[in-house]
Formats: C-alpha cells, structure tokens, sequence
C-alpha cells in the first residue's frame, strides 16, 4: 500500500512537472464582508456574522478569475473518485492516473450474451474511425459491472479474444462499491439478475483530459457521429 | 441498530420465481436525523456545502442550511436529514462501518406494519401509506414520529423517502426500450400487469421515485438510514 501511494505521488509530481501550458477558466465564487467594513477589506469564505460588530455578513457575488493548471481537476472531474481498479495487465490505479487521456468508458460484463458484443464493436467502430495519430491521447476503457466473475485474468483473455490488445484498451475490474459508484457518475442503471447475467444501460461516454464528462451516447448500435466528433474534437487539441 | 431476521418474499417486480432471499441484518431505528449528520461533516469537512465537488451533489445539496454547520431556521435538530445525494449518504454509512440497505432490504422491512412481517395483503396497510404520500411537508418532523413497526424501526413509511444503494438497479429510465436491454417489468404496459402485487401502488411509486433518481440528486424529500452485515 506504501509503494503505492508513492508511486502515486510520483506519477503526480511526473504530469505535474511536465505541464507546461495552462488553462484558465472563470469561477464565479461568493465572498462575505462585513457591512460595516470593521476589519477594513477583511473578506469571509463563508457567511455568519463580523467579529468585531456582530453585524450580519454580505453576500457579494464576485467573478474570480481563477487559474486552473492543467494538473488540477475541476470540481466535475471522474478523478475525484478515489477507489482502486485491477487492470487487465496486473496493475492497481485509481481512475486519475488515466488523466491526460481522453477516455471513452463503456460498462460492460465479459459473460454477456446478449448488448455487450454490441457494446464492444460499437467501441470498436468507434475506435476504427479515430485517426491513428489521435489514438495515442485516447484510452478506450471498458469498466466490468460483474466485479466477482471478471478478474483481471479473465479481462485479459476477453481482450485477447476480442483483438484489443493494443495499448490504448483497458479493462477495469473494480470493487462492488466502486463500480456502483462509477455508474452512479456515469448515470449507468444495473442489476443482476442471475451470478451471469445483468441488466443494464447502455451508454458510450467521452470525458475530456481532466476527466470531464463531455459527450454520452445511448442505446446499441447507433449512429456515433456525434461521439467521434467529440473525440476528435478532444483528442486534436493535445 | 436492531436486528431483523431475514427471509424469503417476492418483491414488487418479481414473479414467484423471482423471490427474494435476504439474509439476517441490523437496520438503524430511524433515519439519519440533522443533528448526527452534523456531526458527520464536523469529521468529513469535504461534504460541507462549500467544499463538495460538482461531481458528488447537485445545487440543492443541504439548500435549506445557513451554512456549512447550521441548519435553516424552520428545520429540526430532530428531523430526519434531507437533501443529501447518494454519495454523501454512502460516505456516512461507510464511515460507520455501516452501509446503505440494498432495495430488497429496505422493502422487506417496509412490508411491515406494527404487527405483521409482511401487512402488504392488508387494505389499511395501503392506505395508510399512499395517505402519507398525500400528506405534505412530511420531512420537517422528528424521527420517531410514525409507527414502530414489528421489527421495531420507525420510519419506514410517512417520514422520507430514502437512499438505497442500489437504486441504481431500477431499470426504468427515460426510454425504457432504447437503453437498457431488459427491463419490461416495471415499465410500459405491460409492466404494471406484470407486477406481483397490484394492490402495492405504494411500492410501485417508490421503484418509479428510484428509477427517476440520479446519484447527485439532493431532495427535499429523500434521506437515508444505515444497515449492518452480521458477521462484522
């Protein structure tokens, strides 16, 4: 657990030190002041009442320009998540260290018989029509809902069997509570209905670098127009 | 928390070959009430109004408080806590070592009246619930001021409704036929039909509240209590 959360900071410091443009984005955030002005100029985060004349605080509404550095997630980010996942490739992460990538995430259960091969190709197809030089700022990643029958042993052989075995496929074997948790971000309905069977939504999303959500597709087999635009759209900008 | 003896019962969707098996657990007595919820975010200051990401809750998470640590003017220390997604209401099981009930618990303790395991055969059972959904403003009053039912929890019905952890399994989203392959018994037609126990309105509007939920949702109306496996 050690070595982990090292090489966690490591690979923070890593991303960290090799940014080097930056992003801004407006935040617009509430600052309290007394309306007396006892303190002078002295502001409060929070609203209650000034510490020298009781007096009840002001609310003003202030448009903060704040800078967002490129390592920082915004409030909206997947990468708040902080539970772990078993790669198909033997390794322990957590989501954030997918970040950098833009990822497009589908839930899936490798026993199934009936959506997911759907699900699949229309991740393949999806990925067939992605220019090979966008591939590399891309993580197609596929989340298995059956946490208990897709080891990361199993996920590797689905792989294998289904020709994804290039470096932009992972499959992601998580805990019962943090795939509930993911699809609960994801907005993703399941519910098993036998030790090999779920039900399920199925949904195609794309979340930007910084782990966003940016662009779901809904249902089986249909038109992904928009969703390869969206993943041009961010995997150009890199 | 008291123990509830668990058992076997077809749920609202199901058919009889779809019964439910429940295992022993232990249930708190009452919902969450504001007061212990805040001492909760005392000890996780991330879910303070202020500090929750996005991600985690929508705009009306604890809309009604003064601020971080003070509840609104016309709200009950006593009161069952509301306006809280799932997430925070996981976090505050998890943090108990508890967890939140799964729907087949939270609906095998709610089949109870004061005398009855399973009252849901009984008119006045129905009626007394579906008069509670009629009722307005429920969510202000203190914990503990419906019935005890026969396991000896309050609560379940007339309060709030609650979290389950996985709520998420109610397959009824906006169109049921384009984005979940199987999910017929509870939607459309010929769901209702296909619904075990017509006479349970109640129950099917509390699947239809489940299905239209989404994790970050803070409502006025919706809180949470905590169970425990029994081999912890």
């Amino acid at each position: 657990m050690k070595n982990l959360k090292l090489i966690l900071m490591l690979s923070v410091l890593i991303s960290v030190s090799c940014k080097n443009e930056k992003s801004t984005r407006a935040f617009t955030e509430v600052i309290y002041y007394c309306p007396m002005n006892c303190e002078v100029d002295k502001t409060y985060k929070e609203p209650g009442s000034c510490l020298m004349c009781k007096m009840d605080l002001i609310a003003n509404q202030q448009e903060k320009s704040r800078h967002l550095n490129e390592g920082e997630i915004s409030d909206e980010s997947i990468f708040h998540l902080t539970s772990l996942w078993n790669t198909h490739q033997g390794e322990i992460i957590q989501l954030e260290e997918l970040k950098g990538k833009t990822l497009v995430m589908v839930m899936i259960y490798t026993t199934c018989k009936a959506a997911c091969p759907r699900l699949v190709t229309d991740m393949r197809n999806i990925e067939a029509q992605i220019p090979k030089s966008n591939i590399e700022n891309l993580r197609f990643v596929l989340v298995s809902i059956d946490p208990t029958n897709d080891t990361p042993k199993r996920l590797k052989e689905f792989a294998l069997e289904n020709k994804m075995e290039e470096e932009q496929w992972v499959f992601l074997q998580g805990t019962e509570s943090g795939v509930r948790e993911f699809a609960n971000v994801l907005a993703v309905k399941y519910k098993q209905i036998s030790p090999l069977d779920f039900s399920h939504s199925n949904i195609i999303s794309v979340f930007n670098i910084s782990g966003e959500l940016i662009h779901q597709q809904e249902g089986l087999g249909v038109d992904n127009k928009e969703t390869i635009h969206a993943i041009l759209e961010l995997t150009s900008e890199n | 928390m008291v123990l509830i003896k668990g058992g076997t019962y077809t749920p609202l969707y199901g058919s009889d070959s779809l019964k439910v098996s429940v295992q022993d657990f232990k249930m708190d007595v009452y919902p969450v009430s504001n007061k212990l919820f805040l001492e909760f975010i005392k000890k996780k200051p991330k879910w303070k109004r202020s500090n929750i990401k996005k991600l985690f809750a929508d705009k009306n998470y604890l809309i009604n408080w003064k601020s971080d640590m003070e509840l609104g003017d016309n709200q009950s220390i006593n009161a069952p806590i509301t306006n809280v997604s799932w997430f925070v209401a996981k976090d505050y099981c998890d943090y108990l070592g508890k967890r939140l009930p799964t729907i087949d618990e939270w609906e095998y303790v709610a089949m109870a009246n004061e005398d009855l395991p399973d009252a849901r055969q009984l008119k006045t059972y129905n009626e007394q619930i579906l008069g509670w959904y009629e009722k307005p403003k429920t969510f202000n009053n203190d914990i503990g001021s419906t019935f005890k039912n026969y396991w000896d929890i309050y609560d379940m019905h007339g309060l709030v409704w609650e979290w389950s952890l996985d709520f998420n399994s109610v397959l009824i989203s906006g169109e049921s036929r384009k984005d979940v392959d199987d999910d017929s018994k509870l939607f459309c037609g010929s769901a209702a039909i296909g619904v075990t126990d017509l006479m349970n309105y109640a129950a099917f509007m509390r699947y239809a509240l489940r299905g239209s939920l989404n994790a970050k949702y803070a409502l006025k109306t919706l809180g949470f209590r905590c169970v425990k496996d029994l081999n912890q």
